[in-house]
């Protein structure tokens, strides 16, 4: 049998919901196997129980031919099944080499924990599968992508040659993607199997050997990825046809919306991240912002919407000066802005989701009057806007944190839309979502373009940027080195102004 | 939803029936009997209307001190100062109760808004400190409660009084004692300030759950970041919270003041009665009605105790099985596992 892991007829109930409803997923010795799904079709749940974290209704597991009952994370762990998580589980005022071996370090006469030999061990398993990271740094310290290797150092560490890599993408930048697919790529030569859960169909082509499809809870198919094609995964995956490119007319952009002038702003360690930055956004167009992350983009939004103080420069808004109003007043100015991260400023997760809808609005009319709020209306609008926007909720009283990341995005554009601001900034609107909801914000951008209203979009998948824009502005240290027409220009072209090379010939628009 | 809300509710009962049952194993194990133990308690909470006045009386405190609890940890504050915010309020209520004669109805209003100005005022130096300067709400209030218990007795004894260890009675005009209540429950100390305290409750409940500025409050007190990109000015909204939540406390304060005793005496240690709270508060869910309820059962349990040496079981047991019941509260997470545990093999 050269099977290591069989999952057979697998079936998870939750109250109300069947999250695996009869999956079956055959992962072979050596290959790097894609279980590909929209989020919420079943594959954390489907890993979970793998792990040991659920126990399943139906079906039987089997690891290397034999039949295995996994209660527990050790048992996995036992039987050579480590988990690299997508959040990872790192304790940041410890070093690399404390996180690895923490739960199982080794001793120097069973009383104090042998640092030296746990750090030449960390750094033979390094070497051994080409995972480049420094024992002794505080995790604290390195970069994200360096952490995500401490991860998969952990599992190794523990002896898993079964790893599975929850959306490991999702936090990276394109060139640690890279170097991750370097990595899997080692690590299977080594012997080691993998089962990587993503919903990016770029990825799963680049590196998988099989794949299996999960809609719905239920089990669509499995396919061998070198006959196959992103289209047919994407169909396979949705459940009808998807376009890859975004439909979209030419633009017809009118006056000046937004226009910044030698802007300046310092970050929190009052270190200069955007140096004498200018732009322009009309109504009617769509910009997008590329840049590798880190040139001071968050910093500039974070500016714009009045988040973080202006150093120098001005903001205007049709005309207003808005530079250094507080978010309230940008607000109400007319910016409606799409956070980077909805979890940490998009939402209040403990709220239920109808009111999350009217957070910027609830001080109004109709939603209050006098101080008193008016939960009939509040109610009554997060309805209407979760019918629109197409939000997949139990109900509008369920608390945010209960939705699928792709369902609280929903919400939230349909929030900031609604409120019809001239300018719509979307940070990395589309982070972390599966092909159907990013087809559906890039229909909504594009949608607000015609609209007539100006559009800002920043983002670090170039695909995006050149799919959505009508003019790409490349920031790089602080500054819009470029700005050009995604016709006139090649995501090569863009790699290189995002890295700085000035020389490139620019079509100025 | 419902099953969680059941949950809820049932986790805070489950704590208080395990704390009296471990009460009761601490009872056999020192030879008393818990059956004779609980009836005394019972009765000396209970028994007449004389005990029903002063379990009244002593829950009265303990909603305002558990409302100044749980308002600020709903807005993510843990105000560890209630204890002090309740001492200044307490001076403050008695202070304009022995220093001027005036109506009734301008004299009560004026000691309790005193009251819960002088707490307030307590609450909002480590409310400021917090939203200007990151300075952590906890150490600045637990170092307020001491600052409040000597400047307290250095003003009654070289202000109010002339090196006196406790002030004059207030005047009449500012006393929450009203004749035909202390007569109706044969000369308790039960006074007028429990309507004080449910009006309390219900005012939190309406500006949490109601208005546009507990919407804030509570926003802020989910996620500050969320809060401040919709507009809202977090820093003004964990002063207010502070703020509030001393005034809460004042009142506290004022029904010692004005209730129970009528006048301050120099304090050797704390009254408890802000500590008490944080119980209260952890107990009563953090919501308005779970605090009135709580603050029933500390109550009853603080005043039934006083009988219990009748049964010759000491009152130290009582403070044990309440310090018992606060523990399973605390750790209502293994309650919790229990109970799903339960569930699961029941399906």
């Amino acid at each position: 049998m050269d099977y290591v892991i069989e999952m057979l007829n697998i079936r998870k109930e939750f109250p109300g919901i069947v999250a695996n409803d009869n999956i079956t997923l055959q992962v072979k010795q050596g290959e790097i196997h894609a279980l590909l799904g929209e989020n919420g079709a079943g594959k954390s749940t489907l890993m979970n129980v793998l792990f040991g974290l659920y126990q399943p209704e139906k079906g039987e597991i089997r690891v290397r031919g034999e039949k295995v009952k996994i209660t527990d994370p050790n048992v996995a762990n036992h039987l050579g099944i480590g988990m690299v998580h997508q959040h990872f589980m790192l304790i940041d005022t410890f070093t690399v080499t404390e996180n690895i071996v923490l739960g199982s370090e080794p001793k120097k006469l069973g009383l104090s924990i042998d640092l030296k030999k746990a750090e030449e061990d960390v750094r033979k398993i390094s070497e051994q599968y080409g995972l480049k990271v420094d024992p002794a740094a505080k995790i604290s310290d390195i970069s994200v992508g360096m952490q995500q290797r401490v991860e998969i150092l952990k599992t190794l560490y523990r002896g898993a040659d079964i790893l599975i890599f929850d959306e490991p993408t999702a936090v990276l930048t394109p060139q640690e993607i890279h170097e991750l697919i370097d990595i899997m790529h080692n690590l299977v030569k080594e012997g080691k199997s993998i089962i990587l859960i993503t919903h990016k169909l770029k990825e799963i082509m680049e590196v998988a050997d099989r794949c299996t499809v999960i809609r719905k809870g239920k089990g669509i198919k499995t396919v061998n990825v070198s006959e196959t094609n992103p289209n047919e995964l994407a169909s396979l995956m949705v459940g009808r046809e998807v376009s890859f490119k975004t439909e979209k007319g030419p633009a017809q952009p009118k006056e000046t919306v937004l226009s910044i002038e030698n802007l300046v702003v310092k970050d929190a360690r009052k270190v200069d991240m955007v140096r004498g930055l200018n732009l322009e956004v009309k109504a009617g167009e769509i910009v997008g912002i590329a840049g590798v992350d880190g040139n001071g983009q968050t910093e500039l939004i974070e500016a714009i919407t009045g988040l973080r103080p202006v150093e120098s420069g001005m903001i205007s808004l049709k005309g207003k000066d808005i530079t250094n109003l507080s978010p309230r007043k940008v607000t109400e100015s007319g910016v409606g802005h799409i956070p980077q991260d909805r979890h940490k400023f998009g939402l209040v997760l403990d709220f239920p989701i109808g009111e999350n809808m009217v957070l910027q609005t609830y001080y109004q009319e109709p939603f209050s009057r006098k101080g008193i709020l008016n939960f009939k209306q509040i109610y009554d609008k997060a309805k209407a806007l979760i019918d629109e926007f197409d939000v997949r909720t139990p109900s509008e009283y369920t608390k945010a944190r209960a939705l699928s990341g792709g369902n609280q995005q929903k919400a939230i554009i349909g929030r900031e839309v609604d409120r019809s601001p001239d300018l719509l900034i979307a940070a990395q609107p589309t982070r972390g979502l599966d092909v159907g909801a990013i087809e559906f914000i890039h229909k909504k951008l594009i949608e607000e373009r015609d609209k007539g209203r100006a559009v800002l979009l920043l983002s670090f998948e170039l695909d995006e940027i050149m799919n959505v824009s009508d003019r790409i502005a490349v920031m790089y240290e602080g500054e819009i080195v470029a700005t050009v027409k995604p016709e006139d220009t090649t995501e090569e072209e863009l790699g290189l102004l995002m890295a700085g090379s000035k020389k490139q010939k620019v079509g100025e628009s | 939803m419902s099953a969680n809300k059941a949950i809820n509710i049932l986790i805070p009962i489950i704590s208080v029936l395990l704390g009296l049952i471990a009460g009761a194993i601490i009872m056999l194990v020192f030879g008393y009997s818990p059956v004779e133990g609980y009836k005394a308690l019972w009765e000396g909470a209970f028994g007449d209307i004389y005990f029903i006045g002063e379990t009244v009386r002593q829950i009265t405190p303990y909603i305002l001190s558990g409302l100044a609890v749980a308002f600020a940890f709903r807005t993510g504050l843990f105000n560890i100062g209630v204890e002090g915010q309740v001492i200044v309020g307490w001076l403050a209520a008695v202070w304009i109760g022995v220093a001027f004669d005036l109506p009734m109805i301008v004299h009560l209003p004026l000691a309790i808004a005193a009251a819960a100005l002088a707490g307030a005022f307590w609450g909002f130096i480590p409310g400021l400190l917090k939203a200007k300067l990151r300075v952590h709400e906890v150490i600045v209030t637990i170092m307020l409660n001491y600052t409040a218990l000597y400047i307290a007795n250095h003003i009654i004894r070289n202000v109010i009084t002339e090196q006196k260890d406790r002030t004059e009675s207030v005047a009449k005009s500012a006393s929450l004692q009203a004749e035909w209540l202390t007569e109706w429950t044969q000369y308790s100390t039960m006074h007028m300030g429990i309507i004080l305290a449910l009006v309390a409750a219900f005012l939190m409940w309406f500006l949490l759950e109601k208005t546009t500025r507990g919407f804030e409050l509570r926003a802020v007190g989910f996620n500050q970041h969320a809060s401040n990109y919709a507009g809202m000015n977090v820093d003004r909204n964990i002063i207010l919270s502070m703020v509030i939540s001393g005034a809460f406390a004042g009142i506290a304060g004022a029904m010692e003041g004005l209730g129970t005793f009528g006048y301050m005496s120099v304090r050797s240690g704390f009254t408890n009665i802000g500590f008490d709270g944080i119980a209260v508060a952890l107990l009563g869910g953090n919501t308005a009605l779970g605090v009135v309820l709580a603050a029933g059962l500390f109550g009853s349990l603080k005043v039934g105790a006083l009988n219990m040496p009748l049964a010759g079981v000491p009152t130290e047991l009582v403070d044990i099985v309440v310090a018992l019941i606060i523990f399973f509260v605390a750790s209502s997470y293994m309650i919790r596992w229990l109970l799903s545990r339960f569930k699961k093999e029941g399906k």
